[in-house]
């Protein structure tokens, strides 16, 4: 990269630009290299695999939370096992994930998948516990069993709290799948911006990062609505 | 292993012996309700409880007060099932307790007793369907509109008729404790256990529920347990009074003894009438005082 071995230091020092101009120019140059429209749907397939890769972590974090937060039984070898498997980076298992998985999009979906359970199931493993024992005791005298505690008692209070954990999480969620559009995709945001970094295009990655912004807001702000709609009687959900 | 319970049997029956005479009340009863024999609750070397020995007559409305850690609260959750005692058994109609929680006996705790993710009616009609539906955990269909029917009752006898659709976190102290009470009912347990029900509610809403509870176990003739710190809660409602107090305190090892039943004292149902004066025997209320600076 270095122009000259004499030179000690680089500096990229783009000129001040108009960002309306280049998104426009770029846009063109971008729709010449890979003949795909700025707006066409496929632009949009990130949404897809960010809304099954949370779906698919939040059902998985729910039955693994609820398993080792209730029941001692599953929660003696689980509770561990989980807190060592967050610990994993999951970005540094990307490769082993494109060979198990190939390149198509289910390793994209893994790898969200792979890096958000293990939080969700933890934070729900917590609340599952926090839940006090008063009511769990109270339960068992209006004749619940172990299987009906969970399903009427456990799973609602719960519930609401594992929206609350998905927008938590919603940042790992793009984290993730940005870095594996970037490296293994033709398609989808994080694709585009790894493309136009090439360019060094501040002025056009700029956008792009309040697109994106502006879409986990909007995420974000609709699991809060979600919540409050819900579950009205949940406190957490007022703020 | 063997050598050592045969030998708490046999300590067992010798504390009887000298434990049963001066307390017992109920010994005309050919088969009391509930029977407390020899028990011991201990955590590692502390000793909560010892000695323990009880008849209770069905129907009973017996107080457990006494200074705190004293052990009602343990003993609370040895009726309910929550512990097992360490030594000795409770015997529930001549047969040993369940040693789970079960629906033969109701409960209300100081706090958490609701489910705040219920509404006031299906909080009551939770307990209809549980038991009835043991796959879903709930009823459907007409099944359901008659529980929430004898649910309504139930809720409109405690005065909670005009909340139905609310949440527990909309109502006062006073109306959940309405509430955990109308819940621990609707399942008809045959014993009813109150852990310091009102310890949280100002006086005024305390005399209303004083009332209330006194006027269902009139009419359902419940045996209650209730702990209370309020000595003189303790003397109102109810029909007798055990006093939880240690008699031995060892100060170089004070877990090394537990905590007995010092006082039973029945009391006349005739002080409930209106007007009636729950004083306090004056060797009764001294002795308590040393009590509480003992402990």
């Amino acid at each position: 990269m270095r122009p000259d071995a004499k030179v000690q230091k680089v500096y990229l020092y783009p000129k001040p630009v108009d960002f309306r101009k280049s998104i426009n120019g770029l846009a063109a140059l971008v729709e010449l290299d890979i003949k795909v429209e700025v707006f066409n749907p496929v632009l949009f397939v990130f949404l897809k695999r960010l809304g099954s890769g949370l779906a698919i972590a939040a059902v998985a974090g729910l039955c693994l939370g609820v398993a080792a937060g209730t029941l001692p039984l599953f929660g003696a070898p689980l509770s561990p096992l989980l807190t060592v498997l967050s610990m994993v980076p999951p970005l540094a298992i990307l490769p082993m994930l494109f060979i198990v998985f190939g390149l198509g999009e289910l390793s994209k979906v893994m790898l969200i998948v792979i890096g958000i359970t293990p939080i969700l199931a933890r934070d729900l493993e917590q609340r599952a516990r926090e839940i006090p024992r008063e009511l769990l005791i109270k339960a068992q005298t209006l004749g619940a069993n172990t299987w009906t505690l969970i399903l009427r008692l456990v799973l609602p209070q719960l519930l609401p709290r594992l929206l609350i954990s998905l927008r938590l999480v919603l940042g790992s969620a793009w984290l993730f799948l940005i870095a594996a559009e970037a490296i293994a995709s033709t398609d989808g945001l994080g694709y585009r911006i790894f493309l136009v970094r090439r360019y060094m295009a501040m002025d056009v990655i700029l956008p792009y990062v309040a697109w994106i912004t502006l879409l986990a807001w909007a995420m974000d702000f609709s699991l809060r609505r979600l919540t409050q709609l819900l579950f009205p009687w949940y406190e957490g959900a007022k703020a | 292993m063997s050598d050592r319970k045969s030998a708490a049997v046999a300590g067992g029956s010798i504390a009887q012996l000298e434990h049963d005479a001066p307390i017992s009340r109920s010994a005309g009863d050919a088969r009391p309700f509930i029977q407390v024999r020899n028990v011991w609750q201990q955590y590692g070397d502390q000793v909560v409880l010892e000695r323990l020995n009880l008849k209770i007559a069905e129907g009973e409305f017996c107080t457990l007060v006494g200074a705190s850690g004293c052990g009602k609260s343990t003993f609370l959750r040895l009726l309910l099932g929550q512990e097992a005692p360490s030594r000795g058994e409770i015997l529930l109609d001549g047969q040993p307790l369940a040693d789970e929680p079960d629906a033969s006996r109701g409960v209300v705790f100081q706090r958490y007793s609701v489910f705040p993710h219920l509404t006031v009616l299906d909080n009551v009609a939770l307990g209809l369907e549980l038991p009835r539906a043991p796959l879903l955990g709930r009823l459907l269909g007409r099944r359901k509109r008659d529980a929430r029917e004898q649910a309504a009752q139930m809720l409109h006898k405690v005065g909670l008729g005009h909340a139905l659709d609310k949440y527990p976190a909309q109502l006062s102290g006073g109306m959940q404790q309405r509430l955990a009470i109308a819940q621990a009912l609707v399942m008809k347990p045959r014993v009813l256990l109150l852990d310091e029900p009102f310890g949280a509610l100002d006086p005024g809403i305390r005399k209303d529920m004083h009332k209330l509870l006194l006027e269902l176990w009139r009419e359902t003739r419940l045996t209650v347990f209730m702990v209370t710190h309020d000595l003189s809660e303790g003397f109102t409602l109810g029909s007798r009074i055990l006093v939880f107090d240690k008699p031995r305190i060892d100060p170089h090892a004070p877990g090394a003894y537990g905590a007995r039943v010092t006082y039973d004292i029945p009391l006349h149902e005739g002080r409930h009438a209106p007007g009636a004066s729950a004083g306090l025997p004056t060797a009764l209320a001294d002795s308590f005082r040393t009590a509480y600076q003992g402990a």
